[in-house]
């Protein structure tokens, strides 16, 4: 193990911009402003596309600074996180497609009145 | 010639004349392994839940409507609760990741410290699972399902949601709820709803000012529909039982499968959390008695601190999928 300069300093920052962070969704969370809340873009609404970029800034920040990625050699990082990104939004994506499209099925099938 | 065996004396096969691979050791390397193939099956499940949630994008619970409970308090406060256990569990990887560093200038005395809150901050997280799961079990209104599934519940004449008990008829019960004492001894029952359907339908009746409302959302609005009185009484004429709280047969916030993928997600991840705090106490009690002090590095809590911040970057995934969104 090499002795590396001490990154408290560093945690500690990831840390208060991860609360900040979390703080925000929470707040947005709560009060779901309607100008964001009753949009459509994608798919779905803006705030909650807002909520998904902000998980993965989070995630990001976890996996960088918290798990040392950033301090590992870049093959090895690459090997960590490319496959990962590709299989979940090449899953994502087709689920998630498949979901709504059921979804459009069925609900032609279900009486409310 | 040498042959490459994994557990030679000198080291085995990742020894290679002391050359890492990515300049990473074995166990380190084979945990982030590990913890890829974790999170593609957290990403399973979370998709199908994905596809559930967009199958019945016009039905599903909305989850302020939900987990709106903070201990100690009675009242309407979604998000709370939760995002301190988000704090809880975040605060947990900073202390982690902060024993890690120390761990890197040998300073076993401060390693101790933080992975000892580490494991602290892992209990609380899981009372406070423990706490949530309860809540939601045990259920806050009660709701009246049909014989098609559907899930009707009642507010007043605010849009607020009332509990089944303050309108419910006060009509006499001819059931009582089977136990030991009063029946077969070998057979049980699971508690009964606090009221009875006969009791909610002529309360209803009496009741001029509570409204019904349907899982259906209004796709505009993004708020659920209440009926007309009319409607209500046409699906009450369906009403098959009274629901409290959920499980995993039913729900009494709407769709049975948010029920299911709430308890199997937070519940697998719950066990992970489990599983991280035993581990770690294990490397804590290696750390007290001096074994990395021994060993010249301590590359073990590294390990553990990986596993643990993967726990805390899951539930990140979580509180987004199942409270934010």
């Amino acid at each position: 193990m090499s002795h590396a300069s001490s990154h408290t300093g560093l945690i500690w920052k990831v840390f208060g911009f991860l609360s900040v962070v979390t703080i925000v969704e929470v707040f947005l969370g709560i009060v779901k402003p309607e100008s964001l809340h009753l949009t459509h873009f994608l798919g779905t609404s803006l705030l909650n596309w807002i909520f998904l970029i902000l998980t993965l800034v989070k995630a990001y920040g976890i996996a960088w600074y918290f798990m040392h990625l950033k301090d590992e050699k870049t093959w090895f990082r690459r090997a960590i996180v490319w496959p990962v990104v590709f299989l979940i939004g090449y899953l994502a994506f087709f689920v998630l497609y498949e979901g709504d499209a059921i979804g459009i099925i069925v609900r032609d099938w279900m009486r409310w009145s | 010639m040498e042959a490459i065996v994994a557990d030679s004396p000198k080291g085995g096969a990742w020894s290679g004349g002391g050359s890492q691979p990515f300049g990473s050791s074995y166990g380190k390397m084979m945990m982030w392994f590990f913890i890829m193939s974790d999170a593609l099956t957290f990403s399973g499940f979370l998709g199908a839940y994905g596809l559930m949630r967009f199958k019945f994008l016009d039905t599903w619970p909305i989850a302020d409507q939900v987990f709106t409970h903070i201990p100690f308090v009675h009242g309407d406060y979604p998000m709370y609760y939760v995002a301190f256990m988000t704090f809880i569990l975040i605060f947990s990887s900073v202390t982690m990741v902060l024993a890690v560093d120390a761990g890197k200038h040998m300073q076993q005395g401060k390693v101790i410290i933080y992975m000892g809150l580490t494991i602290i901050g892992g209990f609380i997280f899981l009372g406070s699972q423990a706490w949530e799961w309860k809540t939601f079990i045990t259920g806050s209104y009660g709701a009246v399902q049909l014989n098609d599934g559907k899930i009707v519940q009642f507010v007043n004449n605010e849009g607020k949601p009332v509990t089944l008990e303050s309108f419910a008829a006060a009509i006499p019960v001819e059931r009582t709820q089977h136990k030991k004492e009063n029946g077969l001894w070998f057979v049980s029952e699971p508690t009964l709803p606090p009221v009875t359907l006969q009791q909610v339908k002529e309360g209803f009746a009496n009741n001029p000012d509570i409204a019904m409302r349907t899982e259906l959302i209004n796709l505009e609005t993004k708020q659920k529909t209440i009926l007309s009185r009319e409607q209500a009484d046409k699906y009450l004429e369906n009403a098959t039982r009274v629901v409290k709280g959920a499980n995993l047969t039913e729900n009494e916030y709407g769709k049975t499968l948010f029920a299911d993928f709430f308890f199997f997600i937070t519940g697998f991840h719950g066990f992970h959390v489990f599983s991280g705090i035993l581990i770690n106490i294990i490397i804590f009690f290696n750390v007290i008695i001096g074994t990395y002090q021994k060993r010249g590095h301590y590359e073990m809590v590294e390990k553990v601190g990986l596993y643990w911040h993967f726990v805390d970057l899951v539930w990140v995934f979580v509180f987004t999928f199942f409270y934010l969104i």
